[in-house]
């Protein structure tokens, strides 16, 4: 059928890990992010077990307190800047992005190794955070001044190392771009590009736009550790919410960073699934864009508490308010999509309905949080932990699993048992719902979050979440391990095993080196079923 | 899409007098600006907010070429502005209010 | 098997984007200084007068003059002038030169007086003052940073100009390294009304 290898039997680069390492071919760059940032994920889940085994047997001791503070801090630096905000657009963009186009790669193929590169040394700088200077870092994920400007902890490496991955982020995001604007196929319209695309195009001016305010505010802790030039500290006339603005101008929009591709994957996979196109293809495209725009402005919705004006409360409420809006076109769409479709149920459909499930849930405790009088009572408890991971982990997490499920043919040319990852869903779900709903119900009760220990009133809820952890973890090394087992004793999967009509699907599994013999000219939208022609 | 853009892609290309001349007008701006700041606390930030976008937008203009560009990079620079001034506002929705 | 492709709107779209992230970068310092003078605008005022105001100008003149070079040395290359752009572009690293020695005094005087962060003198001042110097130090810093980078960019394009592999028909690499010191350009045009016009 096709002259040209695939992928991964091209040994033009030389064999073995020199050719990975050395590879601008953009569907192993996809594959070096998806290998190193799987292994950062289970890292994470097991610093996330530890946290709540600490939680099982409160005043035992089983860590330290300061450890324990470490231990949430390395989790979510761990699972934010090394998963959730590079994951789905560094892997699947990587490996997808120029195929759903038509092109041969992305528009700068050696820059994309180096953005690899970088990624990787801000993970190394991460890690040795842990094992220099003052220790492993304490002040949790934020980073927040003047804790941040004052511990004795190893703060200076670990948010160089942040900074670095800011780097690796913006460069993929220049990348794609440009890839967009420059390499698609004849024919291939803005609008006919398939929705991935289009949630690759928003995220990644969101990495632009956002991703360096990050980097300034974590150059100036940095300066402040080292020279007190005290531009975040009181002593000396500084703001320390100047701070949690300027962190926040990045890290929420990150927040959109982190689901925008999950919810363009879930647009691929919906229609394929139902064989017929999305509902609302172009409602569905700006709803990206005008994420990633009002997205943008709600950020000091993390501030209500901190001592804001009152002014600004109303205005970050009500913008906050306003953001719900594109999220819940987007639901509404995926759901029409459903209604007549004729549906194939196969696994990578129901991780997405589950995303769609859980994402409506998180989304929903937001929307709570974003009212002022509720955001009192329930900042900084388990409500925000709870909420924040349906739709980090319910969200981007099962997005990213739905969209491994459905693309693994594809990038491996194997077939993984149908029958254990459907086995692998139930304690997913359930263990997921236990550990989460559980949170959510604490932080009502008034749980705070970070703390090292609890009231005895909490104990009975705290057990239940932390049984739902165990469950979570099985599911997750059931999930894993099929796929893991797949790639090396997997059945050979077909060109086309879903029935989907995007581009990817026409070519071989896995694809040859250039993904395409002659580059495809387009004449239709992404997804063109055969039925609806009738 | 592979050939179809080689070689340079603007047409007639502006000679070595336009840029001299819009180095003679930042001069110009720039003189500007220092005697407002000697007329006091007004004129400075009146000059500070005139001036200063005028010099950036000449040098953007003319010496990064923008004028001779298709709209797409002009559109990223616009953008670019407008989301930090919608950053700038909103700041100050807190800290003019506090 | 490896087809030439090549596209030099791509590439300069790719630098532009760059230079948004960069234009971010230094919006977030942009905006932190303004929170900061809108709190403090009288010892913002006072700090700024102990700035030398007549270095800050020169420096500006010599900025504005190395980016007139560099946007030269392209209409050089366009027009095939190679000896041309090579003056023209010893004359922008050059002026870089004259940028950092003059910065260089300026930096030296103030810590001469005890201006610098964490310094003793500094903290008898009140905190407006201490937070103005911190921000002068860190923008005036970091665009110093920016400016050995880009000379580091154009110490490369120039090499590339002598040997000849930028030339008439293919000089992306010479607009985009200026795009990057036009750039550098730009921040100094804002950096020089909000210090050293600030009194």
């Amino acid at each position: 059928m096709t002259t040209q290898p695939s992928y991964l039997d091209y040994t033009g680069n030389g064999t073995g890990l020199k050719a990975w390492l050395t590879s601008t071919d953009h569907k192993r760059v996809g594959l070096l992010y998806l290998y190193s940032m799987i292994s950062f994920f289970l890292v994470a889940v097991g610093i996330g077990v530890v946290m709540r085994l600490v939680q099982l047997y409160p005043f035992q001791h089983l860590v330290k307190a300061q450890t324990y503070n470490a231990l949430f801090t390395l989790h979510g630096v761990i699972m934010i800047f090394l998963f959730v905000v590079p994951g789905l657009p560094a892997i699947f963009g990587n490996f997808f992005l120029p195929i759903l186009i038509g092109a041969k790669d992305v528009a700068f193929p050696r820059l994309n190794l180096a953005s690899w590169y970088f990624f990787m040394a801000g993970a190394i700088l991460a890690i040795l955070s842990l094992f220099t200077g003052g220790g492993a870092p304490d002040t949790g994920w934020t980073f927040y001044a003047p804790f941040s400007l004052k511990t004795g902890t190893n703060i200076s490496l670990a948010v160089f190392g942040a900074f670095v991955l800011g780097f690796s982020s913006m460069l993929t995001g220049i990348n794609f771009i440009v890839t967009i604007h420059r390499l698609r196929a004849p024919g291939m319209t803005f609008f006919r590009m398939p929705l991935m695309a289009w949630a690759l195009y928003s995220t990644s001016w969101i990495q632009l736009l956002a991703t360096p305010i990050l980097a300034i505010t974590l150059v100036l802790v940095i300066l402040e550790r080292f020279f007190g030039i005290g531009i975040f500290d009181p002593a000396k006339g500084g703001d320390p919410l100047l701070y949690q603005h300027l962190f926040w101008i990045y890290s929420h929009p990150a927040v959109y960073i982190m689901i925008l591709p999950g919810m363009g994957a879930i647009s691929e996979i919906l229609p394929t699934f139902c064989k017929r196109p999305i509902f609302g293809y172009k409602a569905i495209a700006f709803s990206s864009m005008s994420i990633a725009g009002v997205g943008s402005l709600v950020w000091a919705h993390h501030m209500f508490t901190s001592g804001m004006s009152e002014f600004a409360n109303m205005v970050f409420s009500l913008l906050t308010m306003i953001v719900a809006v594109p999220s819940a076109i987007k639901v509404f769409n995926w759901v029409s999509t459903l209604y007549k479709g004729s549906i194939d149920f196969q696994p990578p459909l129901l991780f997405a309905l589950t995303f769609i499930f859980l994402f409506c849930i998180g989304g929903l405790t937001g929307v709570m949080q974003g009212a002022l009088a509720i955001n009192v009572h329930i900042h900084d408890t388990y409500f925000i932990v709870g909420h924040f991971h349906y739709v980090m982990f319910g969200g981007t997490g099962f997005a990213l699993f739905a969209a491994l499920l459905y693309w693994f043919p594809k990038m491996f040319g194997k077939m993984y048992s149908k029958r254990a990852i459907y086995a692998s869903w139930l304690p997913l779900f359930v263990g997921f719902n236990m550990l989460y709903f559980g949170m959510l119900i604490l932080g009502m009760m008034g749980m705070p979050r970070r703390y090292y220990v609890h009231l005895p009133q909490f104990h009975w809820m705290h057990v239940f979440a932390t049984v739902g952890s165990w469950l979570l973890v099985l599911g997750l090394l059931m999930y894993f391990g099929t796929l893991l087992y797949a790639i090396f004793r997997g059945k050979k999967a077909d060109a086309n095993p879903w029935g989907g009509v995007s581009l990817e699907w026409t070519i071989p599994s896995p694809p040859p080196l250039e993904n395409f013999e002659t580059i495809p000219t387009i004449t239709t939208g992404p997804y063109h079923f055969a039925e609806e022609e009738k | 899409m592979d050939n179809t853009t080689h070689a340079p892609s603007h047409s007639a290309h502006p000679g070595y007098g336009t840029f001299i001349k819009v180095w003679v007008a930042l001069l110009v701006c720039t003189f500007a600006l220092v005697g407002l700041a000697h007329l006091g606390q007004g004129p400075a930030v009146w000059g500070l907010l005139t001036l200063t976008p005028l010099k950036a937008g000449l040098v953007f203009y003319f010496f990064m070429h923008l004028k001779y560009e298709p709209p797409l990079l002009k559109v990223v620079v616009l953008v670019t502005l407008g989301t930090l001034l919608i950053f700038f506002a909103l700041l100050f929705a807190d800290v003019a209010f506090r | 098997m490896t087809h030439v492709h090549r596209d030099d709107f791509g590439s300069r779209l790719g630098m532009w984007l760059f230079l948004v992230t960069e234009m971010v970068l230094f919006g977030g310092l942009f905006i932190a200084y303004s929170a900061m003078r809108h709190r403090y605008p009288m010892e913002f005022h006072h700090a700024g007068a102990e700035l030398n105001a007549v270095l800050g100008i020169t420096n500006t003149v010599v900025l504005l003059t190395s980016s007139l070079t560099v946007v030269l040395s392209i209409v050089a290359i366009q027009r095939n002038e190679r000896s041309r752009a090579i003056g023209f572009l010893s004359t922008t690293l050059g002026l870089g030169f004259v940028f950092l020695i003059i910065k260089g005094f300026e930096w030296a005087a103030k810590f001469h007086h005890g201006l610098y962060p964490n310094s003793a003198h500094l903290a008898t001042l009140p905190p407006g003052e201490q937070v103005f110097f911190g921000l002068y130090f860190s923008m005036t810093g970091l665009h110093g940073v920016h400016v050995i980078a880009g000379m580091g960019v154009l110490a490369w394009v120039l090499g590339m100009v002598v040997k000849g592999t930028v030339n008439a028909d293919k000089y992306v690499h010479l607009e985009n390294a200026g795009l990057y010191w036009h750039l550098v350009d730009v921040i100094w045009i804002f950096l020089l009304p909000l210090f050293y016009l600030a009194a």
